[in-house]
């Protein structure tokens, strides 16, 4: 179980109809590969993230595989273009069956 | 052919005084918010610069980028951290930081006077001690190692909490006498390449040294996340290092020596902001 595992967004708070936004996120997690022994010679288990998802009210804005050469502390930055004020939802699984989340709103004016 | 690689030649040379140049005239505000004064007058008591600036004058444009803002900023995560543990009962008596001291926002302007004299324990007591102190006479909890990860995180809380505030620590009274150590240990050579502190910092800010653009050595920005190592540092592991590059037998964290100087480095500083926790290279 990964410890002090933090969900980090940034999205604009409003933005015009088709406007492309850039969204920031970042997760603290230790994402460890499982390819490193410890001090005894024995394999530390493997714990990332295994994958990332961006909805914005319901439809996918990206849906992402992370692999085990991915480094601390994932950060994703991407842009998105918003129709309509709604919802971004994030997602990210853990290996170890955790699910974190967070959410933001966006009005568009 | 020939005229080609000349072409080449010049181009790179272009490329690389270009990066090795910083913006020394940006000024730095976090957040859109947080206004850091990064140059300001020397203090009557550093009788040798004019004007003192601030590390991030010396960084590359990408590195002083990172700092402007807290989502880019790396030390954050472990500024989150160290919230986590402020709110953490620990210890015989039951209490957590926040017993005592509330929000962590309440301590705002405390990075800002350290190190600083303690009546109580007649010493001269850097942040790192006071909040061991705190643990074993209040909280009757364990120590934390000087500048173990748990301590650089809590020394990144208190300093975010006070970014913008000016440095002003006290150099006369009490902490006198250790200010003056500090003094003596800033101009003492060390080391096979018998450099003192001041042979970089003070005669040659500024100026690149091999790779490396010299700052004054200003600490106002620990704890400091560098890019080097990936995590957060302190300001007497910094000491360690550069008496190290001395090649020179250094003197351990947390011994007197580097309390001294400190102290004394910390107030050539006075008049700039804390900023810590920062990004350096």
């Amino acid at each position: 179980m990964a410890d002090n595992v933090t969900p980090r967004v940034r999205v604009p708070r409003d933005a015009t109809a088709g406007e492309e936004i850039t969204i920031k996120t970042l997760i603290s997690h230790p994402m460890e590969s499982g390819q490193r022994k410890d001090g005894d010679g024995n394999v530390i288990p493997r714990s990332i993230i295994n994958r990332f998802t961006c909805t914005f009210n319901g439809e996918t804005v990206i849906d992402v595989t992370l692999e085990p050469a991915i480094s601390t502390n994932p950060y994703f930055e991407f842009q998105a273009i918003v129709p309509e004020s709604g919802t971004f939802e994030f997602t990210w699984y853990d290996d170890d069956g955790a699910v974190y989340t967070d959410s933001k709103d966006i009005t568009v004016g | 052919m020939k005229s080609l690689f000349k072409g080449g030649i010049a181009a790179v040379a272009i490329l690389s005084a270009f990066a090795a140049n910083a913006d020394e005239e940006a000024d730095l505000v976090i957040n859109e918010e947080i206004e850091i004064t990064v140059r300001t007058d020397a203090p009557a008591h550093v009788e040798n610069l004019s004007t003192i600036y601030s590390g991030w004058v010396f960084r590359s444009t990408e590195t002083q980028a990172l700092q402007m803002d807290d989502f880019e900023n790396p030390g954050m995560i472990f500024v989150d951290d160290a919230i986590a543990a402020w709110n953490t009962v620990e210890g015989t008596e039951g209490q957590s930081c926040a017993a005592c001291h509330g929000a962590p926002e309440e301590m705002a302007g405390v990075r800002a006077v350290y190190p600083k004299w303690n009546d109580e324990a007649e010493e001269v007591r850097t942040i790192a001690m006071q909040v061991n102190g705190c643990r074993t006479e209040q909280m009757g909890a364990d120590e934390w190692k000087y500048d173990g990860n748990e301590m650089l995180n809590m020394e990144a809380l208190l300093a975010s909490v006070s970014r913008g505030i000016p440095v002003n620590v006290a150099i006369d009274g009490p902490v006198q006498a250790m200010w003056e150590k500090g003094r003596e240990l800033y101009y003492t050579r060390f080391g096979q390449l018998d450099l003192s502190c001041a042979n970089c910092h003070e005669d040659n800010y500024g100026n690149n040294i091999r790779a490396d653009h010299l700052s004054q050595g200003q600490i106002n920005a620990f704890p400091t996340y560098r890019l080097k190592n990936a995590k957060l540092n302190g300001v007497q592991g910094r000491f360690r290092g550069c008496i190290r590059d001395t090649r020179a037998e250094t003197f351990a964290v947390g011994s007197e020596e580097f309390i001294a100087l400190e102290l004394y480095v910390a107030s050539r500083g006075n008049g700039l902001s804390v900023e810590g926790p920062s990004v350096r290279n």
